[in-house]
């Protein structure tokens, strides 16, 4: 495996969606290549980075309390 | 949503017995606990906050509407956000229409590979390696966010959907697959792209 085919398959790994022969080939791989893992650990910080992504953006709005109140006249106005 | 897309559980149907009883409670409490969300949604697939909070309030009357061809093959959540996202989608395909091609994202399937190739030895080994991210960097970088936010909104329509769902909103790949109406393999090859692009993002605003 070199590292360009690496740079492809890594979605695969940290999906779990590898066959066990891959996975292998990948580990080995990734074993004796310094720059691959700096590359992996640069896609795990982004997939974190994302996930703070919303603590980042500001809060949502509380709902107001008219919309609360028109989706409940809405629900008792509902025919069943 | 993490583990959601098991068939509705016995609490899924109690619910959904309360709501067509027509139990105030239930359905306010309802309300209160996924409004938010359901608009947050909604706003990865149209263009402003207030058509967000528009769809999450068209789709409290089609979850009503639905209740009674509610079958519980999915869980009532996966359930609710399928409705959302369908008519978000239908919305977002409305507002692109008036929108000039130029400001959309570019092609879901286009194969640009993951790293440009000029980075590479003709022998596929690295010859501009990647540096490893110090956390701390990371951590103390205001702009990471922001470069992301704003790389986001650049990538194709399909690609921002599934990574924003998958890695900000934290859903399981089966949840997405499920709600987009996509194969495993399918959803996998559009985070794939999406992700490498982000991941140059990254690289480029730690690395400065």
């Amino acid at each position: 495996m070199t590292c360009q085919e690496l740079t492809e398959l890594v979605t695969d790994y940290v999906e779990d969606k590898m066959s066990l022969l891959e996975k292998a080939r990948f580990l080995v791989h990734l074993g004796t290549c310094t720059n691959c893992r700096a590359y992996l650990a640069q896609m795990k910080a982004t997939i974190g980075a994302l996930g703070q992504l919303d603590a980042v953006a500001a809060p949502a709005p509380a709902m107001p309390a008219d919309v609360e109140a028109e989706l409940l006249a809405r629900f008792r106005n509902f025919k069943r | 949503m993490a583990d959601d897309t098991s068939p509705a559980s016995a609490e899924d149907r109690q619910l959904v017995e309360r709501l067509k009883s027509g139990d105030e409670a239930t359905f306010t409490l309802l309300v209160r606990t996924h409004h938010a969300s359901l608009r947050r949604v909604a706003r990865h697939f149209v263009s402003s906050d207030a058509l967000a909070e528009e769809v999450a309030q068209e789709c409290w009357g089609a979850v009503l509407e639905g209740l009674a061809s509610f079958e519980g093959r999915s869980s009532f959540k996966t359930w609710m956000f399928r409705i959302l996202v369908n008519r978000a989608k239908t919305r977002g395909v409305r507002e692109a229409r008036s929108v000039p091609m130029s400001a959309l994202g570019g092609d879901d399937d286009d194969e640009t590979p993951a790293v440009d190739a000029d980075r590479f030895r003709a022998d596929g080994h690295w010859a501009t390696p990647p540096a490893r991210p110090d956390p701390e960097r990371l951590l103390a970088s205001s702009q990471l966010g922001a470069a992301l936010t704003s790389a986001l909104a650049q990538l194709p329509e399909r690609q921002r959907q599934i990574v924003v769902l998958r890695d900000v909103e934290g859903w399981s790949s089966e949840e997405v697959c499920n709600i987009l109406g996509l194969t495993e393999t399918n959803q996998r090859v559009l985070l794939h792209r999406a992700r490498s692009k982000l991941r140059k993002v990254l690289e480029e605003t730690i690395g400065q």
